[in-house]
């Protein structure tokens, strides 16, 4: 037959495929492929990607095959490039089938993909009573299933992984050898024969699944192993569980994730078909869904004074059977001790979530790494990025052009939402949502992401990037790392840092000119030593200079302002000369003692922030005046609020002068209106959108004036759909780049620090 | 003879008469130093003990305002050096002081000083046996700076270093936390409410003669000075290469400072001591050791805080909160920046 294909069809093709390739059965999808089209040839794993070499077809054959291969790609796989070279002479001798060849140990470097929620086949043969899996909570296939999560080195291969302990019965092992399988090389392969159990605690007769819905149904709390922890769980329609869980957890007010089905989801959440999909996508991440309005007395208690609800679509088998049993949603928030870090070890469990739950649905498989659920919401700007970890990790972003030469690099990011960045081979890993670095476990499960990173990436820094701030724990890390193995360190203004990785994840190239970079945020150690959050920065990758920022007010008390939103309007209403207004508004506050300490700057630094701004509105707004019970708590009430109200006006003035924007007018119109009975929801409105004008146009004004070509929008405070909204209609028609893959907080800020420490060395 | 003037001239300092009759009527009619040359020249039973070891420290008081709730410059300074002989394991016999003397600083307030000086010295079982004095202009001091030098003998056979400490050791403090640090600050704003915070500036050499007494296995003592207890653990985690970790429910906190520290957002971790100590035992000391502290006035308050574990990667200092977490307590790089995003 090859010698009726001519000269042409001897020639063979070499196909060299970058991206996400291993261990998401890609090598099977073109064996298929390629016995389709009848060619002959090989396909391999190796440490750039998969390699595949193809003979003996007809006139075209490759254009075929490579829009095939594009087009009919396994749900987890990722084409980040596709190279084609001719293979010539000595090494073009036809071979006479087309085989999977076995990866030579050592020589492929097999990266591991992010975990994925169960598949439709998978789901479908665990309801199905005739296949043996029925009903099975560990069911996975190469096109989903546990992977990050499992993994415990490298390569990804079954005894590398928590499923070693499990031998495979002889079914799964006749699966896992046949390519013809959608099991074919499924590390975490399994069956009720051979794979992991389910069981209660404390043991009960009967199916654990329906044992554990009787006790939810009954209002007990759940402790629940899942993928990347343990959860805790109760009936999401029964207040008096969710009130029971509030009070163990010690948790007044902060939003409970959910879990359901689609129609449930639907009875309570408008849901587009952005949003669907990204509900069904296979890292099933959390999505924040507005809620049906007038908001009902359901769901009660889930997340008081927010307009949305975050609820993820069930991710594994045992999630799926949990909720068929339930027949409705459950609170599914995390397993942990107030402050650590999620609990993933099954003795920990008994012994830390014992004062929470009442029972424990546990498993044998144990889980390797632990990994928050992701949370991500749709915006008019597309996707955003609340918290980047399970299913997202360790998903690679491709660097800008002009980075290809760049050095290995390892960024340590920030204080109050760790995560950690490496760049490698043209591309960024940018790690999974730690948390607050200041907790001692957190902490430790900084140093352990730093050890296992550098391992699954083979990765030997020449640069450590990280924070301006000397006391944030990552910056201290950084510099304990370098002194011992002798890096450079780059230390990296926090909303510059903020700005390159908006930049980055763009794709912006490094010489592509400079931005105006609207950096709103919490706060980080400026260049001048003090405190910066509300900026307008003009920069790229190399440098930048400061162009406008909110007119600084005192924090008082330091990092307390960030807990009591009182504090930043008393300081802004003193600085508006409305200090009758605010003697009235916080009568029981401690007033006397706080003016004092700010007129002998008493640990009251000086700060720009736009969070707390926010802060300082909703405290005049009566909304969380006293105290946040959680991060962020008092910028989404108001939020929530501005969204309620009819966006229609103008926003409060916020005049710039000298650079500075005041916004002390702000705050005499908004006690005006306060006065006058205006609604507060209008208020709350007015303050989004005088806040977002007032930066907006002088950001325009540089791009303009041709100094900058495009504005940039990051920062903590761009987690606020509605300042983003804003502030993009305000930019009216200049060119916008915002977050939609790594998170405009601090999750995001190791990508910029690596960028800008390379960009320094390129 | 009385000095001319209520306030000290550039001419106090000049080496004459006005000199003379300053540090006469101020300092040595109160001090009473046995002899007038300008060395001491001292002897004690103790120090001839074979095996006894002498002890020396030198410390600098700088203390704005001067005088303030619960003590002033001179208290601190008699009882700064006495506590840095006794958390040692010394016994103290004798101090020197210097004072440099800003040109315009009231007479009657350097008598203030001496006398409580005086009456803490007498205290604490020592006597000042020599000084010095200097005046300098408007500006290049502020009020009057001290220092003090303190010489104490460590009895045969007693031997404290941080480095002694083991996993299992239960650390313990002799009272509140932080009284000195928010007094100075409550004094130096004016703060109209917390007038009832006093410095906790005592002398604990009698706490520690009372501790090492009952407790021959006792590790170590630091004084919880500046940078507060946070610094004294994570001083004491390094050297002895532990791991310590406390329990914020039972830090001894007066409700005044607590919530001073709350406004002022401090925290009491790394507030400033003059009369507060911790000290590492062995578990089964550890009851001992409380009584010991117990039968002394500044040991009234004495509660065990947290032991000492195995040094893990992480961090040496930690403390497990209300709710359950475990929060690293560090060293502070500088001043306490914010660091919440
Ligand atoms: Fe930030
Ligand atoms: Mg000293
Ligand atoms: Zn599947
Ligand atoms: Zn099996």
């Amino acid at each position: 037959m090859g010698a009726e294909k001519g000269a042409e069809g001897n020639k063979g093709v070499e196909i060299r495929v970058r991206g996400q390739v291993q261990g998401v059965g890609f090598r099977p999808f073109v064996w298929h492929l390629a016995r389709d089209m009848g060619l002959t040839g090989t396909v391999r794993n190796d440490a750039e990607g998969v390699l595949i070499q193809l003979f003996d077809g007809s006139e075209g054959f490759t254009d075929i095959f490579e829009r095939r291969l594009r087009a009919e790609l396994p749900p987890l796989a990722r084409i980040d490039a596709v190279e084609l070279c001719e293979i010539a002479g000595e090494r073009a001798k036809t071979p006479k089938t087309f085989d999977i060849i076995a990866s030579k140990d050592g020589a492929a470097r097999t990266r591991v993909t992010p975990d994925a929620a169960t598949c439709d086949h998978c789901l479908n043969e665990v309801r199905d009573a005739n296949m043996r899996r029925h009903g099975y909570a560990f069911t996975n296939c190469t096109h989903c299933g546990p992977r990050f999560t499992i993994v415990t080195d490298l390569p990804y291969d079954r005894p590398k992984t928590t499923m070693a302990p499990f031998e495979m019965c002889p079914a799964c092992r006749a699966e896992y050898e046949d390519p013809e399988d959608r099991r074919f090389h499924a590390q975490p392969i399994a069956c009720p024969e051979c794979g992991p159990k389910l069981w209660l605690e404390p043991a009960t007769e009967g199916d654990p699944i329906s044992e554990t819905a009787k006790r939810l149904r009954a209002g007990e709390i759940v402790a629940i192993k899942g993928l990347g922890g343990f959860h805790l769980a109760c009936d999401a329609l029964n207040a008096e569980a969710v009130a029971l869980l509030r009070r163990r957890k010690h948790r007044p007010a902060k939003p409970f994730a959910l879990m359901g089905t689609l129609e449930t989801i639907r009875h309570w959440c408008a849901v587009s078909e952005e949003e669907q999909a990204l509900l069904e996508d296979p890292a099933a991440p959390i999505v924040l869904l507005e809620m049906h309005r007038p908001v009902g007395a359901k769901p009660h208690g889930i997340a008081p004074g927010q307009a949305t609800l975050g609820w993820m679509l069930p991710y594994t088998p045992l999630h799926h059977l949990l909720i068929d049993a339930m027949g409705g949603p459950l609170v599914m928030t995390s397993g942990n001790l107030s402050g650590e870090p999620q609990v993933i070890g099954n003795a920990e469990a008994r012994d830390k979530l014992a004062g929470f739950a009442d029972a424990f649905l546990m498993h044998d498989r144990e889980i390797a790494r632990r990994l928050d659920d992701s949370v991500e919401r749709i915006t008019e700007h597309g996707p955003m990025v609340l918290r980047r970890a399970r299913g997202r990790v360790p998903g690679t972003l491709p660097l800008p052009k002009g980075f290809e030469e760049a050095p290995q690099v390892v960024a340590y990011g920030g204080q109050m939402k760790g995560a950690i960045c490496l760049l490698k081979d043209g591309q960024a890993l940018l790690g999974h949502h730690l948390g607050e670095l200041d907790e001692a476990l957190t902490y430790e499960a900084f140093l352990k992401a730093d050890a296992d990173y550098a391992a699954l990436f083979d990765h030997h820094p020449e640069l450590i990037a990280c924070d301006l701030h000397p006391e944030f724990r990552a910056t201290l890390h950084a510099y304990a790392r370098a002194e011992k193995e002798g890096q450079r360190v780059e230390e990296v203004q926090h909303h510059h840092a903020h700005l390159a990785a908006c930049l980055g994840e763009n794709l912006w190239p490094l010489e592509g000119g400079k931005v105006a970079g609207i950096v709103l945020d919490g706060l980080g150690l400026g260049t001048d030593g003090t405190v910066w959050g509300g900026e307008v920065l003009l920069g790229d990758y190399r440098g930048f200079t400061r162009k406008a920022w909110l007119k600084p007010a005192p924090l008082i008390g330091g990092d307390r302002a960030a807990k009591e939103p009182w504090r930043n309007a008393l300081a802004r209403l003193d600085q508006a000369g409305l200090s009758e207004w605010a003697d009235e508004l916080f009568a029981d506050k401690p007033l006397a003692m706080a003016r004092r300490a700010v007129e002998k700057g008493m640990n009251c630094p000086m700060s720009s922030s736009a969070g707390r701004l926010f802060d300082a509105v909703a405290a005049c707004l009566g909304v969380c005046a006293d105290g946040q019970s959680f991060e962020g708590e008092a910028a989404m009430r108001l939020e929530a609020m501005a969204t309620q109200a009819p966006d229609m006006g103008v926003g409060f003035s916020l005049p710039l002068r000298d650079g500075e924007l005041d916004p002390a007018p702000m705050f005499a119109e908004l006690q005006g209106l306060r006065q006058h009975g205006q609604s507060l929801d209008r208020l709350a409105w007015m303050a989004h959108a005088g806040l977002s004008l007032g930066f907006a146009q002088e950001a325009r004004r540089l791009v303009e004036a041709g100094e900058a070509q495009a504005v940039v929008l990051s920062g903590g405070c761009f987690q606020n759909a509605l300042l983003l909204q804003l502030m993009a209609w305000h930019l009216g028609n200049t060119p916008i780049l915002t977050h939609t893959k790594t998170p405009a907080n601090d999750g995001g800020l190791a990508l910029g620090q690596a960028l800008i420490a390379a960009a320094r060395h390129l | 003879m009385a000095l001319r003037g209520d306030k000290v001239t550039l001419a106090h300092g000049g080496g004459g008469r006005a000199m003379r009759d300053l540090i006469e009527e101020v300092f040595t009619s109160v001090f009473e130093p046995e002899s007038m040359e300008d060395q001491a020249r001292l002897m004690s039973g103790a120090l001839t003990e074979p095996g006894a070891r002498l002890a020396l420290t030198t410390d600098s008081f700088v203390v704005d305002p001067v005088e303030f709730p619960g003590g002033d410059i001179g208290k601190i300074a008699i009882c700064g050096t006495v506590n840095d002989l006794a958390v040692g394991g010394a016994t103290p016999l004798w101090l020197s002081a210097a004072f440099i003397i800003e040109e315009g600083t009231e007479i009657a307030l350097l008598k203030r000083i001496v006398a409580t000086m005086k009456v803490e010295a007498e205290k604490a079982g020592v006597k000042i046996v020599t000084g010095d004095t200097k005046v300098v202009g408007r500006g290049s001091a502020d009020k009057v700076f001290v220092t003090t030098t303190g010489v104490g003998v460590i009895p045969p056979g007693r031997d404290l270093r941080a480095e002694a400490v083991q996993p299992g050791d239960v650390a313990i403090v002799n009272g509140v936390l932080g009284d000195h640090g928010a007094a100075i600050l409550a004094a130096r704003g004016d703060m109209a409410l917390s007038t009832d915070i006093q410095s906790d500036c005592a002398g604990l050499g009698h706490l520690m003669a009372a501790v090492a007494a009952a407790c021959p296995g006792l590790r170590c003592a630091r004084d919880a000075t500046r940078g507060g207890l946070a610094s004294a653990l994570n001083e004491i985690a390094e050297s002895a290469d532990v791991a310590v970790e406390i329990e914020e429910t039972a830090l001894p906190l007066r409700t005044e400072v607590k919530g001073m520290c709350e406004i002022l957002g401090l925290d009491p971790l790394y507030l400033a001591n003059e009369g507060t100590l911790v000290l590492f035992v062995p578990e089964e000391e550890a009851e001992a050791a409380l009584a010991a502290m117990r039968s002394v006035p500044e040991g009234q308050g004495a509660v065990v805080i947290g032991r000492a574990k195995p040094k893990g990667q992480g961090p040496l200092v930690t403390m497990r909160t209300l709710f359950g977490g475990a929060r690293i307590v560090d060293m502070l790089v500088g001043e306490q920046l914010p660091r919440i995003c």
